[in-house]
Order: structure tokens, then sequence, then C-alpha cells
């Protein structure tokens, strides 16, 4: 028993001594705090805070982007803001929006697609507390004032990528390295869902206005972070003959495949220039910091949140990122011409005349604006020739779900 | 040439016996030692204090009143699955197939809830739920219990495979189900009409905590006071000794198997239609392996279960507090979780065995 007692104390004794050297930790952590405090109260014109809620952490390249985004717009802004990461779909983002509610939040946010109906149950009970989610498609049908969608045209930036990587191909050709008949580019999308479909459709536009003989193949991983399904599709396009890669997911899994094989690749959502540096061309991505920096902004100063935000290229909420050492000669200059005739509004990604369906032009689409089971398809979005897509007077989600002559989809499991 | 005789310094000595004073002091070491453990990794790693770090778990768990009601009602989850895997390793049947089993049962909610709203009245919905959820659970509880007593398939294998085989089913009925086209998901099932919605008791908290709380007396009672009790005991001592005595043990294993999946079955059932009113491929979060070690830290005992349960949620909780107090990764959090564990579980070896130092007595002459 004594035995016991002495290596009781002792270890007690042990963990005193550390908790004596942890408090004076916290001293100097609080005053840091309190300094960074002083530091932004310049900025700060107001006490907004803000909840953050996120599907995965950091190393996912999704929300490491969105996460860079909340950062940015709250420290310019100076404001107090709180994020929680690795939130599922489900039950636990309910109460993820209400704890932040209870915190004091006033704005809470959500950005994974599946959060949407758990923050509309949340925004029910605060009505006092606005709840913006981006990607969601329900805010204009369930008519709720402090509930809101966010997205943005990256369809647009979907469609310069494609120039980039129209250029390579004509590169390719050029160089002797493919002929023209082989211009095959490959695609690892997440789900055949409009966002995604939106995505390959505007990217492998963008490419054709470049190179005319382009055509795609499209694979589904059925989930939007699967390293290893994304890797492994990314591998059977490029045993299919595909030349270069793009994807609509979130791991780097096809990023990196491309890099091991030496295929030239259009990544999403960041640079993915560090880890590829030889296959790397270039990214589109929404950065959400105007997003958040509106929001705060409508808050603070006691302004509606619009139902439906639509960032565009002029809102600065479509980027790309610098071009990688694998880009074409000329690109630069060819996306910029095109981002010039988009924001002049000659240009539109959904151009009628550029792309037909069963081999027709089409003139007239029903699309599934309003979600409801059946999937009804309730709005007419062809409009002066082309496909609305993500018209603030419908929805902010994309809802092009068309399949377009040209690509061919690998399988449509999911 | 002396004869070196080769004592090694320690001895691994089985107890005989310990009293139960003794065996708490060791316990108590080891969740002190746990901690300290834990102080000197988080100054180490992160520069923050331990302390304030320890702290923070605690108020991610009890902080506010909705979190306290949402960490009870977590380890009511927890709790009712747990306990319905204690009867089967009880008599030694390695059911590692909750997670199979509270995915059947939800999916048979979730059934119910889509493809009857609007066909019949909200109570039979309910009814049919709870039904269908419980029934389905224990079929798929029943199937490797069958194998096994019919052709002694090895259970471990078979409950496993049938969890890949739930998963699967529900990400099929996710495709047929899904809301929007393509999304993948099914989203909250009757949103604006709640059919099919479990009814709040109170607040939306509490259902499941009484449900726990019938499971977890019946379940005490069940195993310590019956005849069925006592069998699955037998049964799990030794095999040959039932069958002396007249105990069917296929009989007993399929009985118990039934009723392990029930239960699974009704914690499926309150995931879909009392939480989550969605069902999706992680809808069970992993807790039917979660499930095994709360068991057998508890050895079976369904009431230790309670404090069991209660210390895994509470690091789960505290964990995504600190992810979101300090900006560290949850990874972290899990990190400190493993350790505590990693002693609690590892103290159970001082308990049976004690170590005992050789005795020199001053000859040592190398």
């Amino acid at each position: 028993m004594r035995k016991i007692k002495k290596v009781l104390s002792a270890v007690l004794a042990a963990t005193m001594v550390m908790a004596l050297c942890a408090c004076g930790g916290t001293a100097e952590t609080e005053t840091a705090a309190k300094a960074t405090d002083t530091e932004a109260a310049p900025a700060a014109a107001s006490d907004v805070k803000v909840g953050f809620i996120f599907l995965h952490d950091e190393n996912s390249t999704y929300d490491l982007n969105f996460i860079n985004g909340a950062t940015q717009a709250c420290e310019a802004a100076g404001v107090e803001y709180m994020l929680k990461t690795n939130i599922p779909e489900g039950q636990e983002c309910y109460e993820a929006a209400c704890e932040l509610a209870d915190a004091g939040c006033d704005i809470v946010f959500a950005d994974s697609f599946g959060h949407e109906d758990y923050m509309i149950e949340a925004a029910k009970e605060y009505p006092n507390v606005q709840f913006c989610h981006a990607t969601g498609t329900k805010a204009h049908t369930e008519g709720l004032s402090n509930y809101h969608n966010a997205f943005a045209t990256i369809f647009e930036g979907r469609y310069l990528a494609g120039i980039a990587a129209g250029m390579k191909l004509n590169e390719m050709i050029a160089n002797g390295e493919i002929t023209a008949d082989q211009t095959k580019i490959g695609y690892v999308g997440a789900y055949t869902y409009a966002e995604v479909i939106s995505g390959y459709t505007s990217f492998f536009l963008g490419a054709r206005s470049v190179c005319p003989t382009a055509t795609m193949e499209v694979t589904f991983t059925g989930s939007w972070y699967d390293e290893t399904a994304e890797k492994e599709g990314a591998n059977k396009l490029i045993e299919d003959g595909c030349v270069l890669l793009s994807q609509h997911a979130d791991s780097m899994g096809a990023p990196t495949a491309c890099e091991k094989a030496g295929v030239p690749d259009i990544s999403y959502n960041g640079s993915t220039a560090s880890a590829c540096p030889n296959t790397f061309i270039v990214s589109s991505r929404i950065d959400w910091a105007p997003y958040f920096a509106y929001i705060i902004d409508a808050v603070a100063n006691g302004k509606e949140i619009a139902t439906d935000w639509v960032g565009t290229l002029e809102t600065g909420s479509v980027v790309l990122t610098d071009l990688g050492s694998a880009a074409a000669e000329g690109t630069a200059e060819a996306i910029e011409e095109a981002e010039k005739a988009m924001n002049a509004g000659t240009l539109h990604v959904f151009d009628t005349t550029t792309f037909t369906v069963n081999g027709e032009t089409l003139t007239s689409y029903m699309a599934d604006v309003d979600t409801d089971p059946e999937y009804t398809a309730d709005t007419e979005v062809i409009t002066d020739g082309y496909f609305a897509e993500s018209g603030s007077e419908f929805r902010s989600a994309p809802y092009f779900d068309l399949q377009i002559d040209g690509i061919s989809l690998l399988d449509t499991a999911y | 040439m002396q004869q070196k005789i080769k004592e090694p310094r320690f001895h691994i000595v089985k107890r005989a016996d310990i009293s139960s004073k003794e065996a708490w002091i060791i316990r108590v070491i080891a969740i002190v030692a746990a901690l300290a453990l834990c102080a000197i990794i988080t100054m180490v790693c992160t520069g923050d204090n331990p302390i304030s770090i320890f702290a923070t778990i605690f108020k991610g768990a009890f902080g506010t009143q909705r979190k306290t009601w949402i960490t009870l009602q977590y380890v009511a989850i927890l709790l009712i699955i747990s306990l319905a895997l204690t009867p089967a390793f009880k008599m030694q049947f390695w059911n590692i197939g909750g997670e199979g089993q509270v995915l059947m049962g939800g999916l048979a909610a979730a059934a119910c809830m889509i493809t009857l709203s609007g066909k019949l009245p909200n109570a039979v919905i309910i009814l049919l739920m709870i039904v269908t959820s419980i029934l389905t659970g224990a079929i798929w509880g029943v199937i490797p219990a069958l194998f096994k007593a019919l052709w002694n398939t090895n259970e471990t294998l078979s409950t496993l495979m049938m969890n890949y085989i739930a998963t699967q089913l529900v990400a099929y009925f996710t495709i047929v189900w899904e809301v929007p086209k393509g999304s993948g998901k099914i989203g909250i099932i009757n949103q604006n009409s709640n059919i099919g919605w479990l009814p709040n008791i109170g607040n939306k908290y509490l259902l499941s905590i009484i449900a726990a709380v019938l499971v977890t007396i019946g379940m005490f009672i069940y195993l310590k006071y019956t005849k069925h009790g006592y069998e699955i005991e037998v049964v799990g001592e030794s095999r040959n000794t039932a069958r002396y005595v007249g105990i069917s043990v296929e009989k007993v294993i399929i009985r118990t198997m039934l009723l392990s999946g029930a239960i699974c079955g009704l914690a499926g059932l309150l995931l879909v239609g009392g939480i989550n009113h969605t069902i999706t491929t992680t809808i069970s979060d992993g807790q039917g392996f979660t499930g095994v070690m709360v068991s057998w830290l508890a050895k079976f005992n369904p009431i230790a279960m309670i404090f069991t349960s209660l210390l895994i949620i509470f690091m789960d909780r505290g964990a995504s507090e600190i992810s979101t107090a300090f900006e560290l990764n949850q990874s972290f959090a899990d990190i400190l979780t493993g350790i505590i564990l990693f002693f609690i579980i590892g103290c159970e070896f001082f308990i049976r065995y004690k170590i005992i130092a050789r005795k020199d007595l001053g000859k040592e002459n190398a």
C-alpha cells in the first residue's frame, strides 16, 4: 500500500507541476488574444459574429477553399467567427447550427449540399439569425426570410479552364504528340448531379471552342471525397486513351494520378501545382470571401441578404489560379479575351448554337429548378439563344442537366 | 566459472484474487497517468495549455443546456447499440454486425416514411415503422445465427460481411430515393408534413434517452434474473456444459441473436425516425463497432455501460469542441481519446496480473 501511495503522490506532484507551467501558459495566450483584439479594433465596425459549418476539415480541397474564404473575409471585416469542422450531413448539422446560434452568432453558414435541410430546420427555430448555405437549392421555395442560398457562376470559370485545356490539346497536336482525332479529355465527376453536369459540360465547351475535335469521357465516383475512387477513375480514363484530365471531386486522387502518368491536369478548388509540378495547367475555383463580406456587411447594416446570391467573375467570386508549367503558350491571353467577352455579355457559356443534344439544337428546355421528390421540370431556362444557368431570377445552384453530344458517360450508376 | 542463474528482473504473475478497492486504485492511477500523458503531448505538440484543453472538452459535452441534451442523446443511442451486442458477446458469439443491423432497421423505417407517406394515417405509419425496423434488425441478426447454429460457420466473418451488404443496400436505395436527382442524398424525409417522425416527448432529445433507460433496465434484468440470461451465461462459459445440462445451444444462439438484432433495429428506428429523419450509409457512424468496445469495457454489465458509453461520447463531443475552440484538427482530440482508452484497457492487465521485481539481496558482483 505504501508503495502505491508513493507512486500516486509522485504522479500527482508531476501533474501539479505541469498544471502550474500550464497556468503560466494561459496568461500568455490570453494577453496575446487581447493584443490581436485591439489590433483588429480599428477595422472592426460591428459586433457581428459569424459561425461556419464545414463538412470536412482543411484536408479536403473543397472545405479548405471555404475555410480560407471565411477567415480572410472575417479578418478583413474585423468580426468574430467560429469554425466547426467535420460536421456530417445529418442531424449533427442542425445541432451545430443551433449551438452556433446559441453561442451568439448572427450568421450561420454551412458549406455542403447535404447540410441544407438541417439548416432549414435550424432557421425555423432561430428567426433572428441569418442562415446562409452554399450550393443549396431550396431557399427560393422554402419561404423563410432568414434562409439564403448562394453559389457562383463557376461554369464560367470552368469554361475558361476549358480554354486552357483546348490550348494544351492544340499544343500537343502541334508537337506531334497526338493527332487531332486523339483529343479525348477525361473527367472524374462525383455524382450525376446538375452541379457536376453543368461543370463538365462548360469545361468541355470551353475546350471545344479552341480545339474543335475535342471529345470527352466522364466517370463518376459516387462520393464527393473518395481519394481511392478518384485515383482509380483517373487511371481508368488514362488507360482509355484520355490525353488530358479534369475533375469535380474534392480529393487529390485525380491530380496525383495524372502526375504519376504524366498526363496534363486541370484541377478544381485550388492550385495543385505544389503536388503536381509537371502536369498542373490551371484550376478554377469559387472564392467565397466576397460572399462572406457581403453577408457580414448586410447584417451589420441591417440590409436584406439575397435569397439566391450568385457570385460572378465581376464580383471576384469566380477565379482561376496562376497557370502551371504545363500550360500551353498563349493560354493567358486566350483566357483574358474570353473573360472580357463574358463580362461584356457577348459570350455565353451555354450558347445553344455551340452544342446539340441528340443531334438537335435546343430551342426550349424545362429545368427542375424547384426541388421536389418527383424531379418535376418546372422552369423554361432557354432565353435569347442560351441556357440561362444560375440565373438570379431562378436559383443560384446549377440546374444544367442535359447530356450534350460529344461527351460520353462511362457509368451513370450514381 | 560460476554458474549464473538467469532470472529476469521482472516476473509477471497472475493474481489469485484482487479486492475491488485495489482494482479501483489501479484504474484511478491509469486515468491519472493517461491524463498526464495527454497533458504532456498537448504541450509538446501544440503549445496549448492542457488544463484549458480539458476544460474545453468538458464544456463541449456539458457547456450549455443544449449540449448536455445532445450528449445524453448520443449516449442513449450508443448505449442501446452496446446493450444490443451484449447478450451475444456474453454467450461468446462475436456479433460485429451491429452496424448492419442498425442500418437495416433504419432503412426499414425510412422505407415506411417515404413510400407510405400520404397513403396511410400518420399513427399507422409510425406503428409500421416500429414493427418493421425491429423485425428487419432481428432478421439481419438471425441470419448469421442460423448459419452458425446449423452449419457452425464463423459468425465473426458472417456478421461483418452482413454489414457490407446492408451498407450497399442503403447506398442503392439512396440512389432510388435521392432528391434532387443525381445528388446522392435523400435529405430530410417529409420535412414539411413530418409524417413518420417519432413524436417528441418533452423535448426532441428525450425519446431516445427514455428508450435507452428502458432497454438498460430490461437488459439488466434479462441477463441477471431470467432463465434466458442464465442460459446465455452457461453457453458463454462452455458449450459442452450447456449441452450436458440440457440447454439447446442452437436455440439459445438463434434466440439471442434475434434479440440482439431487434435492439439494433430499434436504434436504427430512433436514428432515422426520431433524430436524423433521413437515411445515409454513414448514419450509424461506426457505433456498431464502438458498441463492442463499450460493452467489453463494462465487462458486459449494463449499468457500467452507462459510464463507458458516456466516457466515449464525452471525449468525442469534447473533441469537436477542441477543434472549434483551439482551431486544432479534430484528429488531435482523437489522439487524446486513444491515449485514455489505451490506458483504461491496458490497466485491466495490471488488475489481472501483478509484476514482481527480482529480489537481488545485494549479491550483485558482475
